[in-house]
């Protein structure tokens, strides 16, 4: 025998089912509870950096859109820096910006749609670059634990080249899932597969 | 503090994303495999939260709805800590809930069943941890209600649970479930959980210590978030 490990045990995950809203978007659940709900402003107007916006869905292994998807939004300012006391550049972080949103699809179609500035390039590990990206997690009935994934930028094909995580995707085709495509300047459009042919890369992080 | 890791997570103890039993997974589990990779100041940060984002009443689900008087139902003090891995509070975090009333039902655009809305709960609270990881909320113990997985499935009383931790990557929605509940065992959702012991630590304890007499019962519920490994030597981060 040997000496016990005291370490706790994370809570196992359970989905969060069709009524997420109540909970993260009482808003949109149908009523107001609250004086200010959180996660509706990811960048105020006068941040710096490019103002972006982003449609997309989020599909099923049929191809129809999930429409009672909730998704949460990462991302660091246009300098890369992240509103957070790790980040050693915090300091310098623009005022105001949060860096965080909530993201609700459309009870009819299934659309999603935010806005944000486009985050700069953040540091990696071992001295390597990160490309813009927006970190996504994932939550709806049927998900049994949260999905996380980014949010490249198609510009910045040079930048891939050497961000860690999309050279870590093989085989290299599937890549492509996490680049959105650019419909006009600052306007985006992100899709997201659950499942079937070009299944969206789902990150262990 | 060098910027550290969080303890991979033990995703042999999770849900897995598809699982028969609980229909809609089926469509919406992703068959490849997650992408492995190591964590960056992308995963090690994560929203912060203070005071001035919530609201005074927002931790009280008997009053931060109500329209003039007292939900129906079981008054209940929902309360706890939310720890780490290494069995430290996470202090300052938000912890947001949500869950039917009283009669097994959402106030919810989508929600049809026929038990009664009640004009004094909406349902739904949040609240930020104290410096001990404690949290807090007053509720009604919800109701269980029906739904269609398969013909005549019907979810234990449950309340839905989101935390965030300090990190991104400690993010985590679960549910917890009433001790005595025999719905429990019965219950799809629970079963999705690789070992049915696990449902033990998603269920919450009658806490009679902590019961208001004359007033109302209590529940705790522990929640544990992923663990961060310490930094006592450099991290050799050659291979990132």
């Amino acid at each position: 025998m040997v000496q016990k490990l005291d370490y706790l045990r994370e809570s196992p995950s359970q989905t969060a089912g069709p009524y997420v809203h109540i909970g993260l978007a009482p808003g949109a659940a149908g009523f107001p509870a609250f004086a200010q709900e959180l996660g509706q402003c990811i960048a105020p107007d006068g941040v710096p950096g490019p103002r972006i916006h982003v449609t997309g869905r989020v599909l099923d292994g049929f191809g129809a859109p999930v429409r009672d998807v909730l998704i949460e939004v990462w991302q660091a300012d246009a300098a890369g820096i992240y509103p957070h006391p790790e980040d050693p550049r915090a300091a310098d972080c623009a005022p105001g910006f949060r860096g965080w949103g909530r993201v609700i699809s459309d009870f009819d179609t299934g659309d999603f749609t935010f806005e944000t500035i486009k985050p700069g390039p953040v540091p990696g590990r071992a001295g390597k670059l990160q490309a813009p990206h927006l970190s996504l997690w994932l939550v709806a009935r049927g998900i049994n634990i949260g999905l996380n994934t980014r949010m490249y930028f198609p510009e910045d094909g040079a930048l891939h080249g050497a961000d860690p995580v999309l050279q870590s995707i093989d085989p290299p085709a599937r890549r492509a899932t996490l680049i959105a495509a650019a419909s006009a300047p600052g306007r985006y459009h992100f899709d997201i597969r659950l499942q079937g042919e070009a299944e969206t890369v789902f990150l262990d992080i | 503090m060098k910027p550290a890791e969080f303890y991979m997570r033990d995703r042999t103890m999770h849900p897995p994303a598809h699982h028969p039993g609980y229909k809609t997974s089926v469509p919406r589990s992703p068959r490849q495999a997650l992408l492995t990779m190591h964590q960056s100041i992308s995963e090690i940060t994560g929203p912060t939260f203070g005071q001035s984002d919530i609201g005074a009443l927002d931790n009280d689900l008997t009053l931060n709805f109500a329209h003039g008087g007292m939900p129906v139902g079981e008054r209940i003090i929902l309360h706890g800590r939310v720890l780490d891995e290494n069995a430290r509070p996470v202090p300052g975090t938000l912890v947001e809930i949500w869950q039917a009333n009283a009669s097994g039902r959402y106030r919810h655009h989508k929600d049809a069943y026929l038990g009664a809305l009640d004009p004094n709960f909406g349902g739904c609270g949040r609240t930020l941890t104290d410096a001990d990881g404690g949290y807090a909320f007053r509720t009604v113990k919800p109701g269980p209600y029906p739904w269609l997985n398969h013909v005549n499935s019907w979810r234990p009383a449950h309340i839905h649970v989101s935390v965030f931790g300090t990190s991104f990557s400690q993010r985590l929605i679960t549910q917890l479930y009433f001790e005595g509940d025999p719905l429990i065992a019965k219950c799809p959702i629970v079963q999705t959980l690789p070992d049915p012991g696990d449902v033990q630590r998603l269920t919450a304890a009658l806490d009679l210590n902590s019961a208001v007499p004359m007033d109302c019962l209590a529940y705790r519920f522990d929640i544990v978030l992923r663990g961060r490994r310490a930094s006592r030597f450099e991290n050799r981060l050659e291979g990132g």
